[in-house]
């Protein structure tokens, strides 16, 4: 701050200044005063865009050096369903993609993600879930969301793979039942299987204080080599090198209607976007080069 | 045809509203009051009568009046107005007992109305992002109106069953609002500063009380039956609400948050039951595709319009925009 003080200030980097912090004031003062519109799932996108978007840029570009590929695979207009791989202790990962999408792809699109109920009973946590477009993951909100031609975000491992332990590290776990597949195969919109590498490095889980979870009413406790032991600076993620792929779209609209209510369709398909998400993860682990790197 | 439309609840405002609203409407012949007291102000063109909840009076009411239409608003919201969770208990659900048993008996009887509530739902984390007409609770409300409201709606699905001729349509109202109903809702916003819960923001939807007597009065002249969702388009957040009322916000964890609600209830400046206090915390929204599908009802008022029109009454226009005190 004081070396910039000390040099001499031009006229226009005086306004380009002026007018950024005039622009805030203003922004300040319209969310003050309430006038800013949500969707009917509590989807704030001016909040998203400027301001919780915001404080994971950093994260995104500086801190884990997220390259992303196959976004040409997310359509520009219309539904779509993003089905990943989860890891990493909280959902980093769904938050990154989250970012990757708004601002990697060439139209911008927000991806509304599926959250398991827990979050929406946790007091911040679920407002801000809410705010940031997310919704329960429950069969009428995905297809809601698919039918307004959405890219709807889901993580079918749930705290299965989040909560997993590193020695397991990139081994999908079970698929959930399926119901993000009926999802998709209801409004008719494809799946695109999409792999995360380097979500599992960030906090590596090497026990789980599973009492102590259960006494929190929390689904695990991670114990990773620096949290609880360093307190706050270990829940520091660490500085992993992350890629996202976004794979190869798996069409639903050929399927006749009521193709929903076949379970073995269902567990097929299911089995099929698991199996490339799977293979995908090889594929990129075999690319990234070093961990940190 | 002549009509005869008999309207329960008509010596709370909004009863009142639409029994002198129906009276001036030149298709309806004559329109009949019930309550349980006397309204204020004698409504002009209504014949009021007062009907004690323990005697089949209404049975007699209608079968003399040969009564075609009966709009359902007696079901009471607030402890305060009937005089005590007991009698309020029994007015909402003897009542309707009563009146549906009347129904069932008239057989000039054609349509019947009901005004109902949506928070038959209740609110919680795990409930879907909009609720449909057929979506299943997941916190079925436990106590006060919206229990009493679930079980008035349990009893019309029988009498649906049982007279099955009968067009019987069912409104799930999100909240009123305007410039001149009083519901447990408009007090809260009412208060100089507005406690919220800590670390939540409630979705929240509202029906204009003009929007409400107009869905009424519809489905006294083209009725559909069914159940059908009722609030205005759109959501906005509780903070949001707050906001454009230019006032401040009080967020207090929720331990501390239902406690204050029962004093406030105590004292009488706001009424916070358990459902209220859910509904504040976890909000609700409904999806109303039915009801501009299948009832070709669209509401003029948006949620925020609603809103905004009640703030407007309340506040007036000189205080809109005024710096907080």
């Amino acid at each position: 701050m004081s070396d910039q003080e000390l040099q001499p200030v031009t006229q226009t980097q005086a306004t380009g200044w002026e007018d950024k912090l005039a622009e805030l004031k203003a922004f300040i003062a319209q969310r003050m005063s309430g006038d800013y519109a949500i969707d009917d799932f509590g989807f704030d996108p001016e909040l998203n865009d400027k301001v919780l978007m915001n404080l994971l840029r950093p994260l995104y570009r500086k801190w884990f050096r997220v390259e992303t590929s196959g976004l040409d695979n997310v359509p520009a207009t219309g539904g779509a369903l993003v089905v990943a791989n989860h890891s990493g202790t909280i959902a980093l990962d769904a938050l990154m993609t989250q970012v990757a999408l708004l601002d990697d792809h060439p139209a911008h699109r927000h991806l509304r993600m599926l959250g398991a109920d827990l979050v929406f009973q946790m007091p911040f946590v679920g407002e801000l879930a809410r705010k940031a477009g997310h919704t329960l993951a429950c069969n009428p909100d995905a297809e809601r969301l698919l039918t307004e031609g959405q890219v709807v975000g889901v993580w079918p491992e749930g705290f299965k793979g989040i909560g997993k332990p590193f020695s397991e590290r990139y081994k999908l776990q079970r698929f959930g039942r399926g119901g993000f597949v009926a999802a998709a195969l209801h409004t008719k919109t494809p799946i695109i299987p999409t792999a995360i590498v380097g979500a599992e490095e960030t906090y590596p889980m090497i026990a789980n204080a599973k009492t102590l979870a259960r006494m929190l009413g929390l689904p695990y406790f991670p114990i990773t080599p620096t949290f609880p032991l360093l307190g706050p600076l270990g829940a520091v993620p660490l500085p992993s090198k992350w890629l996202i792929h976004f794979g190869e779209p798996i069409p639903t609209d050929h399927f006749p209607d009521g193709a929903a209510e076949d379970p073995m369709l269902v567990f097929n398909l299911t089995d099929q976007v698991r199996e490339q998400i799977q293979q995908t993860l090889y594929h990129l682990l075999a690319k990234r080069q070093r961990v940190f790197g | 045809m002549s009509r005869t439309v008999l309207v329960t609840g008509v010596s709370r405002y909004l009863g009142g509203r639409f029994a002198s609203q129906l009276a001036t409407d030149p298709r309806i012949d004559r329109v009949i009051g019930v309550d349980v007291i006397a309204p204020a102000v004698p409504i002009d063109g209504v014949d009021f009568v007062r009907a004690d909840i323990r005697s089949p009076v209404i049975a007699k009411v209608m079968a003399e009046a040969e009564v075609d239409t009966v709009v359902h608003m007696g079901v009471i919201a607030t402890p305060k107005q009937a005089g005590g969770r007991t009698a309020m208990k029994e007015i909402n659900v003897i009542g309707t007992m009563q009146l549906l048993a009347a129904c069932q008996r008239t057989p000039s009887l054609h349509r019947l109305i009901v005004k109902s509530t949506s928070s038959v739902y209740g609110a919680g984390p795990k409930d879907p992002a909009m609720f449909t007409e057929d979506t299943e609770p997941r916190h079925a409300p436990t106590s006060g109106w919206a229990k009493d409201s679930v079980e008035v709606e349990g009893y019309v699905r029988s009498l649906v069953r049982r007279r099955s001729e009968l067009c019987v349509t069912t409104f799930r109202f999100a909240n009123f609002i305007g410039p001149k109903v009083r519901t447990p809702m408009t007090a809260y916003f009412a208060l100089p500063v507005v406690p919220t819960v800590l670390g939540y923001d409630a979705r929240l939807q509202f029906i204009h009380e003009q929007d409400g007597l107009d869905v009424l009065t519809r489905a006294v002249h083209a009725p559909v039956p069914g159940v059908f969702n009722v609030a205005g388009t759109g959501v906005i957040t509780l903070s949001q609400a707050i906001r454009r009322e230019h006032k401040r916000a009080i967020p207090m964890p929720e331990m501390l948050f239902g406690a204050l609600g029962k004093n406030f209830s105590r004292s009488g400046i706001a009424d916070f039951s358990t459902e209220q206090i859910r509904f504040l915390t976890y909000g609700r929204v409904l999806d109303t595709s039915a009801l501009t599908r299948q009832f070709s009802f669209e509401p003029q008022y948006s949620s925020a319009e609603a809103f905004a029109d009640f703030v407007e009454a309340h506040q007036g226009p000189e205080r809109q925009g005024a710096p907080r005190e």
